[in-house]
């Protein structure tokens, strides 16, 4: 007997907090799968848009990608731990984002980080009790012009004093 | 569609009839500057234009990195090249009535130190001291605008390559050109090309690495942000010139903007018949394909990243097989850095000997350096082989920020070393980073001063190498781990003297015995500085002292009682309660308590300035 068709899809996508019959996930990935037809390889591209989607994977998604391509379960995991990219757990509405690179950290990245991580009282990869937020470091952002850097999904902060949080934090729900 | 060398030259010569005489106004874009709010001068200037009926006569632009990311956003404009810096939304309107509509300048946006106020971009000492080529287009190009390439004259060198030279005549050049690997391996690229084009074998491939995974470099970066079709241009030329047709482009997913440039252009080159069959009507077909990186460090080594591309873990593979002969999908690949790229075109548009002309005897060419950490121009440089670090440093860097003294520059990504103050005259190519100890990498140069504790340097980057090894052979994993802890015992304060021997024995151990170069070259930054700041370990070890106040195991805060005012700022700043003391009277720091994060020193009014930091802790007054 194959495994195949034994997973349960009991997840939502957790990014409209709304909860998605099997069926509808099942087709938002295989239109990701179908992107990439015919190409060789596609594995991690596709974890990549699916992630994009979700924010993180769920082993039912990584089971569903797993059968689709026929790529043994074990492989498919052995990849998402690999790459940092991937979270295999849930991860806040947003993420906060402090730079650890060499020019963020001689300009005392550290410091902002353990500043920023006693204010939302988390460690990293850790998420707020409410939801909202993930706590992340980076190797490098690439705006050495602005470091100490932290950034909240997309925007930039340059070195906030701690005083700045509570406004920066705020702002997002 | 360009359907023939002709097709391309007519296109080229439109564009720039087109732009002849135009008002361009450049505005960077890079991520730095978008960082910057650099979108929202950009919807100002747009809607300012419109509003004041600017028509076709002005060209607005959002280009790539202009390099100075210290002042952005940056906005240039042509033909004069006025160069406004930190621009802002609210400076729109002036700009525009006062500087485009009136030539008047707005002296409060130029870039000014004691001495000299620059008008023109070339007039900045961080520009005026740099040679560009490979960043030359930068500031002229739009890079969502396949004609604004073609306007420099872009793919120029790939219509010579296919209709006045043989692939092997391509080879010969890169070959004369004596082009070497801009990645940091420094091998030379056209002994590269002719292997794969040599090996047995009916598929090849050439591949672009643009996994720039060192902290605090972002050269590549810029390049693909900013002129993605230079890079593109460079990978067609070396399909030609190796027989290979299809080419891949791996980008590191932390690059979003690259990306989406890098797949524009592909789009783009495509739609013009620049990518695909029978390019500009030649026999000679190629495609191309984004890999997308998910996060890991080793996958910048060549092997490890052909393996990401073929969708598996990016572990390296032995190489005693060379990638030459097996490599992407076990065929003949040849893979190189993206600013290795960017050189093709330049080479093969302006001849081998012109290259020859620029750089030292085993260096040729230019270098794109990122400028980071306490120095006071961060940026992008780009300078010929054999300029010295200290007139990067210095004449293009504008020396140490708040005039700290300088301590030392790391080159060549974590796994380069530290350069000390009296190699400052030493010229950067291949072979004199490597005499000092250190690397060339692929161009980060990261300026530490005298707050900069050269164990902790140390330690972080053998943490970060820690983190990203992959863990496929024993000696790079456990000799680094190993390393790790002894460093942060030595930062803790539990180092002892035998330590340093034994941080030798397994440098010598990790760079004999380790698989691939992330192995093998990890107990640089250990090698360094101890080589250069041994002085610095042994004031940890026996002396419980960090001089530059950064390891908080030797620091400890203190209120200084005849400067405090009893303000209570820093009472309600700290966050475990560890300040004590009446209003209006001196306030103390309960040692015992404390959790040494500094934002008691941080929020101290400057009038006041009675928080100190010190080392030893033992130097505290009662």
């Amino acid at each position: 007997m194959p495994l195949k068709t034994t997973y349960i899809f009991k997840f939502k996508f957790i990014g409209d907090s709304v909860t998605q019959s099997e069926d509808v996930v099942g087709v938002q990935i295989d239109r990701i799968i179908d992107r990439y037809k015919g190409r060789r390889g596609a594995l991690i591209q596709i974890l990549l848009d699916v992630q994009k989607e979700n924010r993180w994977l769920p082993e039912e998604y990584l089971r569903h990608i797993s059968d689709r391509l026929n790529v043994p379960l074990p492989q498919v995991y052995q990849v998402v731990t690999f790459y940092k990219a991937f979270s295999l757990k849930k991860r806040g509405r947003h993420l906060v984002i402090v730079c650890m690179g060499t020019a963020c950290h001689v300009r005392g990245a550290p410091s902002l980080f353990d500043r920023i991580s006693q204010k939302l009282g988390i460690k990293e990869g850790a998420t707020t009790g409410d939801g909202r937020f993930t706590l992340l470091t980076v190797n490098c952002m690439g705006c050495c012009a602005l470091g100490p850097v932290m950034a909240v999904d997309e925007t930039y902060f340059s070195n906030p004093a701690k005083s700045d949080f509570d406004n920066i934090l705020d702002s997002y729900t | 569609m360009l359907k023939s060398p002709e097709d391309l030259t007519v296109r080229q010569e439109r564009v720039k009839a087109e732009n002849k005489g135009k008002i361009v106004l450049s505005l960077c874009s890079g991520t730095g500057c978008r960082a910057n709010a650099s979108q929202k001068v950009f919807e100002a200037l747009s809607a300012e234009l419109q509003k004041v009926n600017s028509g076709s006569n002005v060209i607005l632009k959002r280009t790539g990195c202009h390099g100075f990311c210290e002042k952005g956003p940056i906005l240039i404009i042509y033909p004069e090249e006025i160069c406004y810096v930190s621009v802002k939304p609210s400076d729109v309107p002036d700009i525009v009535s006062k500087t485009i509509a009136r030539g008047q300048l707005l002296p409060h946006l130029l870039w000014k130190n004691d001495t000299v106020t620059a008008v023109k971009h070339s007039e900045i000492p961080f520009y005026k001291h740099q040679t560009r080529y490979l960043l030359a287009n930068n500031t002229h190009i739009d890079p969502a605008s396949i004609e604004d390439y073609l306007g420099c004259n872009g793919y120029t060198a790939l219509k010579r390559a296919l209709f006045s030279m043989t692939p092997s005549d391509v080879i010969q050049e890169i070959k004369k050109a004596n082009l070497r690997g801009r990645g940091g391996g420094g091998f030379p690229t056209g002994v590269k090309w002719e292997a794969t084009r040599d090996a047995e074998g009916g598929e090849k491939y050439v591949v672009v690495n643009g996994d720039e995974g060192d902290p605090g470099a972002y050269m590549d970066r810029s390049i693909l942000e900013g002129t993605p079709h230079s890079v593109l241009e460079g990978l067609i030329i070396g399909g030609y010139a190796i027989g290979a047709s299809n080419g891949y482009f791996y980008i590191r997913q932390e690059y979003p903007l690259a990306l989406e440039n890098t797949r524009k252009a592909i789009a783009q080159a495509e739609e013009l018949g620049l990518i695909g069959d029978n390019i500009l009507g030649a026999s000679f077909s190629f495609h191309v394909t984004v890999h997308q990186g998910a996060g890991a460090f080793v996958s910048g080594e060549s092997s490890a990243l052909l393996s990401a591309i073929e969708g598996r873990v990016g572990e390296p593979r032995l190489k005693y097989v060379r990638m030459s002969t097996s490599g992407l999908w076990g065929k003949p690949t040849a893979l190189n850095n993206v600013e290795t790229w960017a050189n093709v075109p330049l080479i093969i548009a302006n001849g081998a000997q012109w290259f020859n002309s620029i750089g030292t005897p085993g260096s040729k060419g230019s270098k794109i350096f990122s400028l980071v950490g306490k120095v006071e121009n961060t940026g992008l440089v780009e300078v010929p082989m054999g300029t010295t670090l200290r007139k990067i440093i210095n004449e293009i860097g504008g020396g140490i920020k708040n005039g700290k003294k300088f301590k030392a520059v790391q080159t060549g990504g974590p796994s380069g070393g530290c350069i000390p103050e009296r190699h400052l005259d030493a010229q950067v190519d291949f072979d004199t980073l490597a005499e000092l100890g250190s690397m060339m990498g692929s161009g980060g140069m990261i300026v530490m001063d005298e707050d900069s504790c050269m164990v902790d340097v140390a330690r972080y980057f053998v943490e970060f190498l820690k983190e990203e090894s992959c863990g496929k052979c024993l000696p790079c994993r456990e000799g680094i781990g190993e390393m790790v802890s002894i460093l942060n015992r030595i930062v803790m304060g539990g180092g002892k003297p035998d330590d340093l021997v034994f941080l030798e024995d397994l440098s010598v151990l990790l760079s004999e015995a380790s698989l691939c170069g992330l192995g093998s070259s990890a107990a640089n930054p250990v090698k360094s500085t101890l080589r250069y700041f041994k002085n610095e370990y042994e004031s940890h070890i026996l002396h419980k002292t960090c001089t530059a106040l950064v390891c908080k195991a030797f620091t400890a805060f203190y209120i200084d009682k005849e400067r405090c005012r009893g303000c209570m700022l820093c009472k309600k700043q700290c966050s475990v309660n560890a300040i004590q003391g009446e209003k209006a009277a001196a306030q103390r720091i309960d040692q015992r308590l404390c959790v040494k994060c500094g934002a008691c020193l941080e929020i101290c009014p400057a009038k006041f300035n009675a928080v100190r930091k010190i080392s030893p802790v033992s130097d505290i007054p009662d």
